[in-house]
């Protein structure tokens, strides 16, 4: 038997093609894929649909009689719109009407698995594609491919899926017309195709009547990929398909599953970083009624230990977690403050050495000779994600097995932490991944998952619903790194930056997340995390340094939206800033000047520019305060955002933003109006970083604990978020974390500019002097 | 036994009179629509209406609500549940929330929605009482709920686009 060869980037697959036994769903003879290449994107190994119905050509499409087309999709939905992208992307290839498509969450398979991930954790500078980056993402891929991680996070999605789900929506399409074209004796070039009607001369035919023909449906291996000046659905604005479940309470997530004799868990976990449980009476917790079972918890995948209580309602549970007395022994930990972080930070910012991330020219020469050496040190805090959905997850646990009903960006290593547990082969645990009521990064844990199943493993054969109060969530989180870094700048006479130098120090997220998680590649030190949006940036510095101080400190940390840029934007963006008030330039031409290798971003920063009327005065708020504005840019996860914020300050000297003019280019635009969507998404989460949250340890605890602690910005709070994107036939950049970082900068800078005072730390506060 | 009003029909159910109606409603009756976000009234995913107000079911023991009648997102959403008790006020509630989640869908409101039953509990309890309400009106209603991913702009848009609906 001649081996398979698909070749996904030429869109041609030589495959030998025979007949599968039986019948597809509808009546097609399935005519199919047995031996498949490895690497290959487009075919399961079981051609089984995990679908009601409807005929599946390949593993991300099927047909139903009825003429529904379904896209399976492996991506967690989270609030990005990925669904919705997805669903463009394939329907794009496919030329059926927008109308024909629903989605389906994929199960876990090897050609879902994410290979842009770990491309986009190497340490390479965006620009420079050299022969090592160029082996190292090679072999990247490779690696991931074998171990078949599924993840959605690091703004992956449309990049990782660009190719593989338009090459299978191209093959649906020659799939179908091929068979009509046999029916017809025709050729396929004599048939098109338009909104799930295939036609030639006179005659046409359905998709749905295709499939339900009971016509052998044999694989097409050629097809083409439209070029875009085809696309008919690709960039333009469409509602997301998820819209009218989301605003009629229809939408199912984790917490909304009702499997039949669902019970409830509730959990209290060590106050303490680093303790442990001491003692707790079990017997007052069961002697409630209602009370099911009382389970020790050891804290799995990077979580902390505690006790469990199952019972037949949560609010039972819960009332009996308080009847538990759970003593506490603190551990070595229960001195530690935020004081001593930020201390310990600061002091191994300062220090000599670290790994180097970039370095370009003689940076110490450079500002020894410079005209003008500008230095500051900047800071910010950990953060909590509070997802709007606390984290919670639902297992069935059996001898041989279990179900999981969950919503999580890691669909992989959560079946692998629920089969540990269990002692089960990983093969036999069902992970159903539900809707996400927020991702943003803590839901790329485990920790949560591997706990359920410690509980549910006390009641076989029974679904345990097992859900975190706010203030579990909060108190629990793996916090984005608290962060110190030291920056140093040189100018020249004529006002123009010589030298970069900037130091983090921080706590490395990729070797603590490999290891509560077990993934052995992330031993491998290559992860650029800390220091992303500091060492990648389009500005072209003569000499520049950037360096790294791996700190160890027992708070868990973990990826929180944009991880690395999000707080890196704010150091580099509001020290450009500094450079250009020192230089006594227009911050907008002053980067203008920093990017003269780079037309890309500067188009953007141009366009965002303009749009804003950043050549204008900016009237004045509505109580009459006067209006500054902010501006900031930043290249993250393959695409480039600047913005322009409007900054006022009320009577109280609080910091009001009024509007964001954000211009952005991520390559080609797949879906304008969710684009956008991310973009506001994006100012919003970032603001409330930037004006409001802070994590703070005292005696080992984290003092937080709800939304009152931990506040979120409101509606009144809400700037007005313009949007404006790049034309572009590029491919794809990431959307989901991009708007985020550069808000932070774009505000303090117009703080600056209203106030004359340099905000260096967030969240952002104004001394209480009077302006 | 406890004797709850909800969505038109009568349910007995047996729990602790102390229990919020937000576990009950989810637990007990099954209607998940309704979300739990903080349990302690901050953020506003548990906004239902009882007697046609806006209310947190997650701070509201179910001793509290008595014969009150109690709409869920489930209650004005599906066009079955009401009908063998719908008066005026009910059906004046309905064309407001069909409205809502026209504009909701349209405006394309919700990101990861988990907060937006909440939000459209509490548009079609603004637009019941104020059928054109200014911007400052919608922040006054709103200000109690959280969105984590930030709809708030498309939220406000929306409110102003299903008034305009419901004037004509």
């Amino acid at each position: 038997m001649n081996a398979p060869h698909v070749d996904v980037g030429h869109s041609r697959v030589k495959r030998r093609t025979f007949l599968l036994a039986g019948l597809g769903a509808s009546g097609a003879l399935l005519l199919g894929w047995s031996v498949l290449p490895p690497g290959q994107r487009l075919y399961r190994a079981s051609r089984e649909s995990p679908l009601g119905g409807g005929v599946l050509l390949n593993g991300w499409v099927a047909i139903g009689a009825d003429d529904r087309v379904t896209v399976i999709v492996p991506k967690a939905e989270m609030g990005q719109g990925v669904h919705t992208a997805l669903a463009m992307m394939l329907a794009e290839e496919l030329d059926c009407a927008w109308e024909q498509v629903r989605i389906e969450q994929s199960p876990i398979d090897a050609i879902y698995a994410n290979l842009t991930v770990g491309r986009d954790a190497l340490p390479f500078h965006p620009d420079e594609r050299g022969v090592i980056s160029r082996s190292v993402s090679w072999y990247s891929d490779k690696l991931l491919r074998n171990v078949g991680l599924m993840i959605t996070g690091g703004s992956t999605s449309v990049r990782d899926l660009w190719n593989p789900v338009r090459d299978a929506g191209g093959l649906a399409r020659a799939t179908l017309v091929d068979a009509a074209a046999t029916e017809w004796g025709v050729s396929r070039a004599q048939c098109r195709v338009e909104n799930g009607v295939i036609r030639a001369g006179d005659r046409s035919m359905r998709f749905g009547e295709v499939v339900a023909s009971g016509r052998p449906l044999a694989p097409a291996t050629t097809w083409n990929l439209k070029e875009p000046s085809a696309y008919r659905l690709i960039g333009t604005p469409r509602a997301r398909l998820d819209a009218a479940a989301k605003s009629d309470g229809s939408a199912a997530f984790g917490l909304d599953v009702r499997p039949a004799g669902l019970v409830y868990a509730a959990v209290t976990m060590s106050p303490t970083i680093g303790g442990r449980v001491g003692g707790f009476d079990a017997a007052a917790a069961k002697a409630l009624r209602g009370v099911r079972e009382v389970v020790e918890l050891t804290g799995r995948n990077g979580g902390a230990p505690g006790v469990a209580v199952i019972a037949e309602r949560w609010t039972v549970a819960t009332k009996a977690i308080g009847a538990l007395n759970v003593q506490w022994h603190a551990g070595p930990e229960s001195t530690l403050s935020s004081q001593q972080v930020h201390d310990t930070l600061r002091t191994r910012a300062v220090e000599p050495g670290g790994r180097t991330f970039r370095r370009v020219g003689n940076v110490d020469e450079s500002l020894a000779s410079a005209a003008a050496v500008i230095e500051a040190t900047y800071d910010v805090p950990y953060l909590a994600h509070t997802t709007m959905e606390p984290p919670n997850c639902t297992i069935l646990a059996r001898a041989d097995g279990a179900e999981v009903w969950v919503g999580t960006q890691v669909p992989t290593q959560a079946r692998g932490a629920v089969a540990e547990v269990l002692g089960v082969p990983a093969e036999s645990v069902n992970v159903h991944v539900q809707l996400l009521g927020g991702g943003f990064g803590r839901r790329l844990e485990v920790d949560f998952i591997g706990q359920a199943a410690e509980i549910a493993r006390a009641m076989p054969g029974v679904p345990v619903q097992v859900i975190w109060t706010r203030e579990d969530d909060v108190q629990h989180d793996f916090y984005r790194p608290a962060c110190v870094s030291v920056l140093r700048g040189g100018l020249d006479a004529a006002g123009r930056v010589v030298a970069l130098h900037a130091v983090n120090a921080s706590q490395p997220i990729v070797p603590a997340y490999g290891a509560r998680n077990g993934v052995a590649l992330a031993r491998f030190d290559v992860h650029k995390s800390s220091v992303e949006g500091l060492f990648d940036q389009p500005y072209a510095f003569p000499a520049m340094r950037v360096s790294h101080h791996a700190v160890s400190l027992p708070v868990p940390i973990g990826y929180w939206r944009a991880v690395g840029h999000s707080h890196n934007a704010f150091f580099l963006e509001s020290f450009v800033d500094e450079l250009a008030f020192a230089a006594q330039q227009d911050p907008v031409a002053f980067r203008r000047a920093l990017l003269s290798d780079h037309a890309r971003a500067r188009r953007v920063l141009e366009l965002a520019a303009e749009r804003s009327g950043w050549s204008t005065t900016p009237s004045t708020a509505a109580d009459g305060a006067r209006v500054a504005r902010g501006v900031a840019l930043h290249r993250s996860f393959g695409s480039i955002c600047a913005q322009v914020a409007e900054v006022s300050l009320s009577s109280a000297r609080e910091i009001r933003v009024h509007r964001v003019t954000c211009a952005v280019d991520c390559g080609v635009a797949i879906n304008p109006d969710g684009i956008a969507q991310q973009m506001e998404s994006g100012v919003v989460y970032g603001l409330t970083a930037a004006l409001y949250s802070e994590i703070t340890i005292d005696r080992g605890q984290v003092q937080q604990r709800n939304f009152d602690g931990y506040r979120a910005l409101r509606i009144g709070e809400c700037p007005v978020v313009d949007t404006f994107i790049v034309p572009s036939n590029d491919a794809p950049g990431g959307i989901g974390e991009v708007g985020l970082p550069p808000i932070a900068p774009a505000v303090a800078n117009a703080v600056f500019a209203l106030t004359g005072e340099r905000l260096r730390s967030l969240p952002l506060r104004l001394s209480k002097a009077t302006s | 036994m406890i004797t709850l009003h909800v969505n038109g029909r009568t349910h007995a159910v047996d729990v602790p009179p102390e229990t919020p109606l937000l576990w009950v409603l989810r637990e007990e009756l099954n209607a998940t629509g309704t979300k739990f976000g903080c349990g302690v009234s901050l953020c506003g995913a548990c906004t239902v209406h009882l007697q046609g107000r806006p209310i947190r079911s997650c701070v509201t023991p179910i001793s509290l609500v008595g014969d009150g009648r109690i709409t869920t997102i489930e209650g004005v959403s599906l066009p079955t549940v009401n009908a063998e008790s719908a008066d005026e006020t009910d059906t004046r509630r309905r064309s407001v929330a069909s409205a809502v989640q026209q504009a909701w869908t349209a405006r394309s409101v919700a990101q990861c929605g988990y907060c937006q039953s909440g939000m459209v509990m509490a548009a079609i309890a603004l637009l019941t009482e104020n059928a054109s309400p200014s911007d400052a009106e919608i922040d006054q209603a709103f200000a109690g709920h959280i969105c984590r991913c930030g709809s708030y702009q498309r939220l406000r848009a929306a409110v102003h686009d299903a008034a305009k609906a419901l004037a004509v």
